[in-house]
């Protein structure tokens, strides 16, 4: 797509503009959008962290109100009415529940932040016991594949009737956090 | 010291300007004894580089905003928790006294920050934020920072593994009351995403003046920022490299276990002393009497310098550090040096002197404080 300003270059920059709750869409090269002062990279002589996070986020940095990418700049924590976007301008979470509200868009900065998106290290032990069980499970029936690959058919049944007891352990239902 | 030497210094020129009154005198050694803390006793694995351990670890309760968005009321919750926790407990209260961040003047949340048992932000915090502190000072929780609990293991030399599981009795005692924000996926919740996972933050603080003499600092700092840690300053984020101290510590809290990480710290801080000793080996070889030279002249400008300013005063006390490590210079006790390095910040000199100072009244007394510190 060509830049709906100059008609010439590339357009790289799809910018979202609510005024007065009218939504506008633009489509502009780099050139153009900057030119237009679509995106502000204010001087700070200290990097911030945050807009660090708006990069890896796919939001623009630095980016004021009046920049709302699509997608899913609009989404926000039913808990604590936290923006995505707001959450890329302060790069901080308002509550634990943004990390479920936000859920899939946060793989990537957490990729790139971790080089993983899995936790691999302590459970808690009243929060986490059913976390805890479940991992056990999972393992089991990993050792179950391996024995029934080896033909080990007596071990992989007795590791079969260990899963069965631990998954009788469970709480019907699913969860219990708490 | 022979007798030769013990003789000059009762005719020590600086006698005139360290004597204050008797009563200024005890309330200074008092508060003298209140900046000292475990960490600066030069004890530890590996002592003569790294000077201390710290692990923390940051937790969160499930159903309440963070505390940067929470309400006063919402703050107020969390820090009596906290208090019913760890101070209505009939075998931890002992051992554990808090502070309410707003009660402190902020000269004494300076002293504080500079003994590393608070963060930057926590000393600015004035709604319901608070420290929690073992009296040896070795644990420190602080609550309603960034997240709702910080819990801290601060230890002499090079001690992650036990960093680890103290911070970690601490963390499973406060998650046998608290309702923890926990995900199966992504593990504890935080505030920031930089600490999502373990929540685990280790850090080492190094000196490496014979690395840095060999001209070696820069490979080696770069090659440490490759295996995904961060380099500091002395102060943390943001903070200069001075007096040849560095603070290195994990930047990865998901996807790795705890041991993982704190494993990893150590084997890389392990690669660095044995590069430090290399390098300090290669210097007894080819410069001791420079190296001598250097500590005995930094020995004296501390001991006899009328005004001095911190940078310089760290840079001494790295010369001096690293004479008495390599035997070149005797009777200075490292414990000395370490609380020198605290004792002659801005707020620790400010506390001792129960005033504000410009920068140019610090500079005065902080040779006062050295000579007084080092007499």
């Amino acid at each position: 797509m060509l830049c709906e300003r100059c008609g010439k270059k590339n357009a790289s920059v799809h910018v979202t503009k609510i005024t007065e709750g009218k939504k506008t869409e633009v489509y502009l090269c780099d050139h153009c959008a900057k030119e237009k002062g679509e995106f502000e990279f204010p001087f700070e002589g200290k990097f911030p962290l945050h807009q660090f996070f708006s990069g890896l986020m796919g939001l623009p940095a630095g980016s004021s109100e009046k920049v709302i990418p699509t997608g899913y700049g609009g989404l926000q924590c039913p808990e604590c009415g936290l923006t995505y976007t707001q959450f890329g301008q302060i790069g901080h979470f308002g509550c634990d529940r943004c990390y479920e509200s936000f859920g899939k868009n946060l793989l990537p900065l957490l990729r790139r932040l971790h080089g993983n998106q899995k936790h691999m290290g302590k459970i808690p032990a009243r929060a986490g016991s059913y976390v805890k069980l479940k991992k056990e499970i999972e393992s089991l029936r990993e050792e179950l594949q391996r024995k029934v690959a080896e033909e080990a058919f007596e071990e992989a049944a007795e590791v079969r009737d260990k899963i069965r007891k631990l998954e009788s352990e469970c709480p019907p239902g699913g969860e219990n956090l708490g | 010291m022979d007798k030769e030497e013990r003789a000059e210094d009762t005719n020590n020129p600086m006698d005139e300007i360290i004597r204050g009154s008797e009563e200024e005198n005890k309330l200074q050694q008092t508060r003298r004894m209140e900046i000292a803390s475990k960490w600066m006793e030069g004890t530890g694995p590996e002592a003569d580089i790294v000077i201390s351990t710290r692990v923390r670890l940051a937790r969160n309760m499930r159903n309440f905003p963070f505390p940067p968005l929470a309400s006063d009321e919402q703050r107020e919750k969390v820090l009596k928790l906290a208090e019913d926790v760890f101070l209505k407990n009939e075998e931890k209260s002992p051992e554990l006294q808090i502070l309410n961040i707003n009660s402190l003047s902020p000269v004494y949340r300076q002293v504080l920050l500079e003994k590393h048992l608070i963060s930057p932000l926590l000393s600015k915090e004035n709604r319901f934020s608070a420290l929690i502190l073992r009296d040896d000072e070795v644990i420190s929780i602080m609550v309603n920072e960034e997240d709702h609990f910080r819990i801290q293991c601060l230890l002499p030399g090079l001690q992650l593994e036990k960093g680890w599981q103290e911070a970690s009795r601490y963390d499973d005692f406060l998650e046998a009351h608290v309702d923890y924000a926990f995900d199966e996926e992504k593990g504890y919740l935080t505030a920031c995403p930089t600490n999502v996972g373990t929540g685990l933050r280790a850090s080492v603080m190094l000196h490496l003046p014979a690395i840095v003499l060999t001209q070696q600092i820069n490979r080696i700092l770069s090659a440490v920022s490759q295996v995904g840690l961060a380099v500091r300053g002395l102060y943390g984020e943001g903070t200069e490299i001075v007096g040849n101290l560095l603070q290195i510590s994990n930047q990865i809290t998901l996807g790795q276990s705890e041991e993982e990480i704190w494993q990893n710290l150590y084997s890389v801080t392990s690669q660095l002393i044995n590069q430090e000793k290399n390098a300090r080996e290669h210097l007894l070889n080819e410069g001791r009497e420079k190296i001598a030279d250097r500590a005995g002249r930094a020995y004296g400008i501390l001991k006899y310098a009328r005004m001095i300013d911190s940078q310089e005063v760290m840079q001494l006390l790295s010369d001096i550090r690293l004479g008495v490590d390599l035997g070149l210079l005797k009777d200075v006790p490292v414990k000395v040096l370490n609380e020198l390095l605290v004792l002659t910040r801005p707020g620790c000199l400010q506390y001792l002197n129960g005033k504000t100072l410009s920068p140019y009244e610090r500079d005065l007394e902080r040779a006062v404080q050295i000579q007084k510190w080092l007499a």
